[in-house]
């Protein structure tokens, strides 16, 4: 019997996230859905001379809320971000820590600021990193870290759904989480990657990212029974193919992410697709690379939006953030819009989202594309909850 | 009858379970594969000179390998060796499965003084674009045209039973028929590679025990 003849269903739920829009999902759909953004000027002379765009998280709320929580001992901002991040999930599925649930971090840099001759490795190591939310959440299951660039957080659910469906787990808790670092500001800007207004995914006057950071956490089982009390999504297909063309920049052909979705769309034995919530870094060669893959896959009719120009790219953390709250307008059944997008900037037609959009949203297209030639795409259903 | 002497592992049973069907270790200033040794330098004590040695001594004849971090360098190193000495025909979708201790520390730290100096001072995007594990992925990928499942993983020590599980679920859930996995560590002059491709056919039976004893 092969396994994916018997298929193992693994479901998601709608998670929680933390943004400068948010201490929680709640407080970040709020501010969605009455148009704000995260991205403001900042001004940090440590960072930059002049002042910049960017997505930072108030840190005097960050440390309150922390408090909030009552652990004993010294914790970064990064690690406050992801322990409030995850603490919803703790409180309620605690007691499946002790079983075979499985822990994620998915993050490109960690604690990365605190690299110095003068700290211990565990400071700044991601497995440090790892071992300290392990240990104060209490799973009992050796934490794994995934670091695949900006793909990292859409790959982690695959990965979690993978394990379980090959027997390994019964649940996962996910946590992505990236921080502003000096260290990857520096080295976009070295790149002159980096917008001189908030950024315009997919817009004519597009001209590069804009950073942020952010925390966001997903719980994934195979037992739907513990999560349909609530509105639950179905993981339905699922694939992450490299471009193998260059280290930095994206295939010009959208090869990889074409293929992703492809193989995702296959497995889901769907292509009715209501929605995609795409990668959308406002970089010329990204936004087009992606209209070329949706092309070819013949999405360019699917309403789409990128939420890059709200919460900034927020690097491990983006593509868990940005499932977690595309899931959470599923299941409101809207579209949001796609901020920054006024003048079609891409060669191939996509139906980018200008304004919300009520319609009933069943299944949802995550992807995302990163350093390294790497691409994810992620499909997700619906799952009828007994909500009361 | 000539008789015919198989390798131990060539046993019936194993024949449809994912198994190890090559592996290539760089350590201590050796370098073997399948378990001969094929190049011994321990008078090179510095990483990026022992590299190197092995790199010349190959033949690798890929030019990119001197702009590379050294994590990439031993990646791709590692994995041209692995599959260029082993007459193993190059799978477009042969997946990737890396992981490691220290992600790509030395590029960090070499990132991290470029900016800590005071005025003047510029990142270089030549450093910076090594500053993520998984370039190590897309450097091999390149090189050998694999459009495939790429990811890289940290834990804080070599994780078999991790490497087993996914690898296995690649396979068996059909995302790609053939896996390159492992453990390729560097931080400064402690390095190790241990790369290992499993499919379903003969081989080393795809176990903790076999991928620590093989390590």
């Amino acid at each position: 019997m092969s396994a994916s003849s018997n298929k193992i269903s693994v479901y998601v739920s709608r998670g929680n996230c933390l943004s400068p829009m948010g201490i929680d999902v709640t407080e970040n759909m709020n501010g969605l859905i009455q148009g704000e953004i995260g991205i403001s000027k900042i001004v940090d002379q440590k960072l930059q001379e002049d002042s910049f765009y960017g997505a930072i998280v108030d840190k005097n709320r960050l440390h309150t809320s922390f408090q909030e929580l009552n652990y004993v001992g010294e914790y970064s901002d990064l690690e406050k971000m992801m322990l409030i991040t995850v603490d919803k999930i703790k409180s309620e599925f605690k007691v499946l820590f002790k079983d075979d649930c499985g822990l994620i971090i998915s993050t490109t840099k960690g604690n990365i600021d605190e690299l110095s001759s003068e700290v211990d490795e565990e400071n700044y190591a991601l497995y440090g990193l790892a071992n300290k939310i392990k240990n104060t959440i209490g799973i009992a299951t050796e934490p794994i870290v995934l670091s695949n660039a900006c793909v990292s957080g859409v790959m982690a659910i695959s990965v979690a759904k993978r394990l379980i469906q090959s027997g390994s787990y019964k649940h996962f808790v996910i946590i992505g989480a990236d921080v502003f670092s000096k260290f990857v500001f520096s080295g976009f800007q070295s790149f002159q990657a980096i917008s001189n207004q908030p950024c315009k995914p997919y817009d004519k006057s597009r001209d590069g990212i804009t950073l942020g950071e952010a925390a966001a956490a997903i719980f994934v089982t195979k037992n739907k029974s513990l999560i349909d009390n609530q509105p639950f999504y179905e993981l339905i297909g699922d694939s992450s193919i490299n471009d193998a063309n260059h280290i930095s920049g994206p295939s010009r052909t959208g090869e990889g992410l074409f293929k992703s979705i492809s193989n995702a769309i296959k497995e889901a034995e769907t292509d009715k697709i209501d929605m995609i919530s795409s990668h959308g870094t406002a970089t010329n060669y990204n936004d087009e690379m992606e209209a070329q893959a949706f092309n070819r896959a013949s999405l360019q009719d699917v309403p789409l939006f990128s939420l890059k120009s709200c919460f900034g790219h927020t690097l491990g953390a983006a593509g868990l953030l940005e499932t977690v709250i595309a899931l959470n307008f599923s299941t409101r059944n809207m579209i949001p819009p796609s901020i920054g997008y006024e003048e079609h900037g891409v060669t191939l037609p996509l139906n980018v989202s200008k304004s919300f959009q009520q319609k009933e949203i069943n299944v949802i297209l995550k992807t995302a594309s990163g350093f390294g030639g790497s691409n994810t795409a992620v499909l997700f259903r619906k799952g009828k909850s007994n909500e009361k | 009858m000539e008789e015919v002497i198989q390798p131990f592992y060539l046993e019936k049973e194993n024949r449809m379970k994912n198994n190890i069907i090559h592996y290539c270790n760089i350590k201590d200033g050796s370098v073997s594969v399948n378990g001969k040794s094929l190049y011994v330098n321990t008078v090179e004590k510095d990483f990026l000179s022992f590299i190197k040695t092995v790199y010349k001594q190959f033949d690798l004849a890929y030019p990119k390998f001197y702009k590379m971090d050294p994590l990439c360098k031993l990646s791709i190193v590692a994995a041209s060796i692995l599959l260029e000495n082993t007459g193993s025909e190059i799978d477009p979708n042969m997946a990737l499965v890396l992981s490691n201790k220290s992600s790509c520390i030395d590029i960090d730290r070499k990132h991290q003084e470029t900016i800590s100096q005071e005025a003047d001072s510029y990142a270089s995007p030549a450093n910076f674009v090594y500053t993520l594990p998984n370039i190590a992925l897309g450097e091999i990928s390149i090189k050998y045209k694999l459009q495939s499942e790429n990811s890289f993983f940290i834990f804080e020590y070599f994780n078999p039973k991790f490497l087993i599980d996914y690898t296995n679920s690649l396979i068996d859930l059909g995302k790609s028929n053939r896996v390159l996995s492992g453990w390729v560590e560097v931080n400064e002059n402690n390095y190790n590679a241990f790369l290992f491709i499993v499919e379903k056919s003969d081989g080393i039976e795809l176990t903790q025990k076999n991928l620590i004893k093989l390590k």
